[in-house]
């Protein structure tokens, strides 16, 4: 795999950083070069949050995302702030539930609703947009990003997030073959 | 005979690779060394640091010692009190830290005491902005704290580094008896990469006096054995002018000049075992050099990688070593180029540096709290070429 570049993009509070360290602990274990950022600000919540994964077979220089491969928005703030940083045939994903103004092209998904219907949490939103991306790109394989939220989720909240990660993954494979664009174009680069 | 030297010491963390953020990288670093000390203050962005030394001292458990104190002098101070009884003596902080560390830091110098302060840099002045990168301490590790002393300042640019480096700094304390600063930003701090944990790192033990053995603690050799505190030896340290012993002399110009000049030479005569840079397509002619540490260098890679695609002849020279700067790696490297331009996350602080050796140096300056990125430092490159 060439560079591929991820960010997940929210409110502070939505999880996403997490998230970000989730996707690349996954990658790790498959034998990947990681590197993983973030910016934020000095709150707990809320503010503008992004958390910034590329992953390479290379040694990866700049480790932060000029341009996008993938985009997941949780916020509308985030979504205006980071929409142009996506490469032209990138993959822009919105939780419709917080996002209304959209890019053109973006595939909107209502996150957050689907995360509290499937384990009646708002929190695993995050969990299950990882298992949305992991299941439209096969970026890491099903059982690696498993491995990876097993062990970084707090303690007593495994087996929710693991239910979310399956609900997304599921999504995310429905949508793609849906929408006719598996296994996306992260793989061509190889 | 004194006793001390290099050793090897078991990784207390198994061997292999690792997925970490840098800042808990720094802390891992800091054990595989022989840390046993700690003391700090919480201070974004080095907190991560201390939380994760408190944690895997717990964890350790085998005669380490973790203490939270009450603000930064409190931390240096009671590092430096820690080294004198034996230890080996950590504190991180930022550079509001740094500032308040900064007096002690000369007696740390003055004393000859080996001890390791970390900087996660975040912009300033003052408090500034807390979970913003900087490289604007880099002139204030050197030359914050007054008199004319020498440090040893280290900068990584990579998790890996953040391991690597903080064991180098606790080798070179000890065998400098000097204060050596890790220069990281909070970049480097908060990024998680992957690290090679290895089963086994190189550690030099402090040179110290055998049980008995009387011998001047600030004089008779360049870097004089290190008695500790408690183990019967006589021992009087003052941060005054002082002769061999440790005797105040303050009217003394040959106990100053002495003192003074031997700081100097034993960081100077050993510049091959404490400077290190890395190059990167340094080979033949090159339109444009590179100069750049910290995180601001993984931006330049990225660049020159950028420029060598678009036919441009460029290269990177990358400063691991800060202080003492790398004149002669500098002056070897700029021979062969026609153009040098230096980035940082600063308003062009080592940049005077690098134009002591090559005066048409130009900087790329940013201070906005955010880093650097490839494309800017591309389109200076341009600019310049």
């Amino acid at each position: 795999m060439a560079r591929c570049e991820v960010r997940l993009a929210g409110e502070g509070g939505q999880g996403l950083i997490l998230a970000g360290v989730i996707l690349a602990e996954a990658a790790v274990y498959e034998g990947k070069n990681v590197a993983q950022t973030q910016s934020y600000g000095p709150e707990a919540r809320g503010g503008a949050s992004s958390s910034e994964v590329v992953i390479s077979d290379d040694e990866i220089d700049y480790p932060k995302v000029l341009e996008a491969d993938v985009f997941l928005a949780m916020s509308q703030e985030a979504c205006d702030k980071f929409c142009h940083q996506v490469r032209g045939d990138g993959l822009i994903i919105v939780d419709s539930v917080n996002v209304h103004r959209v890019p053109s092209g973006a595939i909107q998904i209502p996150i957050t609703a689907l995360a509290e219907e499937v384990t009646g949490k708002r929190l695993t939103a995050s969990i299950l947009a990882l298992g949305i991306i992991v299941g439209m790109t096969g970026m890491v394989s099903p059982q690696a990003i498993r491995e990876a939220v097993a062990k970084r989720v707090p303690k007593g909240t495994e087996e929710v997030n693991l239910e979310a990660l399956k609900a997304g993954i599921e999504k995310g494979r429905e949508l793609a073959s849906h929408l006719g664009i598996a296994p996306r174009s992260l793989r061509n680069h190889d | 005979m004194p006793q001390g030297g290099w050793i090897t010491r078991k990784s207390p963390l198994a061997p292999g690779r690792y997925f970490m953020q840098g800042d808990e990288a720094c802390a891992e670093g800091a054990i595989a060394a022989g840390c046993n000390y700690y003391a700090g203050y919480p201070i974004t962005p080095a907190s991560e640091i201390m939380h994760h030394i408190c944690k895997r001292f717990l964890e350790l458990a085998e005669g380490r010692v973790f203490i939270q104190m009450e603000d930064e002098i409190g931390s240096i101070a009671s590092c430096i009190g820690a080294s004198w009884a034996g230890a080996k003596a950590m504190t991180a902080t930022s550079g509001p830290g740094i500032s308040l560390m900064l007096e002690n830091i000369g007696y740390a110098i003055m004393t000859e005491v080996p001890v390791v302060v970390v900087d996660v840099q975040r912009a300033g002045p003052s408090t500034g902005q807390a979970t913003r990168p900087a490289q604007g301490d880099v002139m204030q590790l050197h030359w914050g704290t007054h008199g004319d002393g020498e440090v040893i300042v280290l900068a990584p640019w990579s998790v890996q580094e953040m391991f690597d480096l903080t064991i180098r700094a606790f080798n070179l304390a000890e065998m400098f008896r000097v204060p050596v600063f890790l220069a990281a930003d909070e970049a480097v701090g908060h990024m998680r990469e992957s690290l090679e944990i290895p089963a086994e790192v190189r550690t030099y033990e402090r040179v110290k006096p055998l049980p008995g053995e009387r011998l001047p603690p600030f004089g008779g050799a360049e870097v004089p054995p290190m008695p500790a505190f408690g183990e019967g030896h006589r021992l009087l340290v003052t941060g005054s002018t002082h002769d061999e012993w440790g005797y105040r002399r303050t009217i003394s110009s040959e106990a100053q000049a002495s003192l003074v000049s031997r700081f100097k030479a034993k960081i100077f005569n050993h510049l091959d075992e404490i400077v290190r840079v890395e190059k990167r397509f340094c080979e033949g002619e090159l339109d444009v050099l590179v100069v750049a540490y910290g995180f601001t260098a993984r931006s330049a890679l990225a660049a020159v990688r950028e420029a060598r695609n678009r036919g441009i002849k460029a290269g990177l020279l990358r400063l691991q070593t800060l202080w003492p700067f790398p004149e002669r790696e500098l002056a070897e490297a700029v021979k062969y180029a026609r153009a040098v331009l230096v980035p940082e996350m600063n308003q062009g602080q080592m940049l005077r540096e690098v134009q002591r050796i090559f005066p048409q140096a130009v900087g790329y300056n940013k201070t906005n709290g955010e880093v650097i990125t490839p494309p800017e430092i591309s389109g200076a490159i341009e600019q310049i070429r």
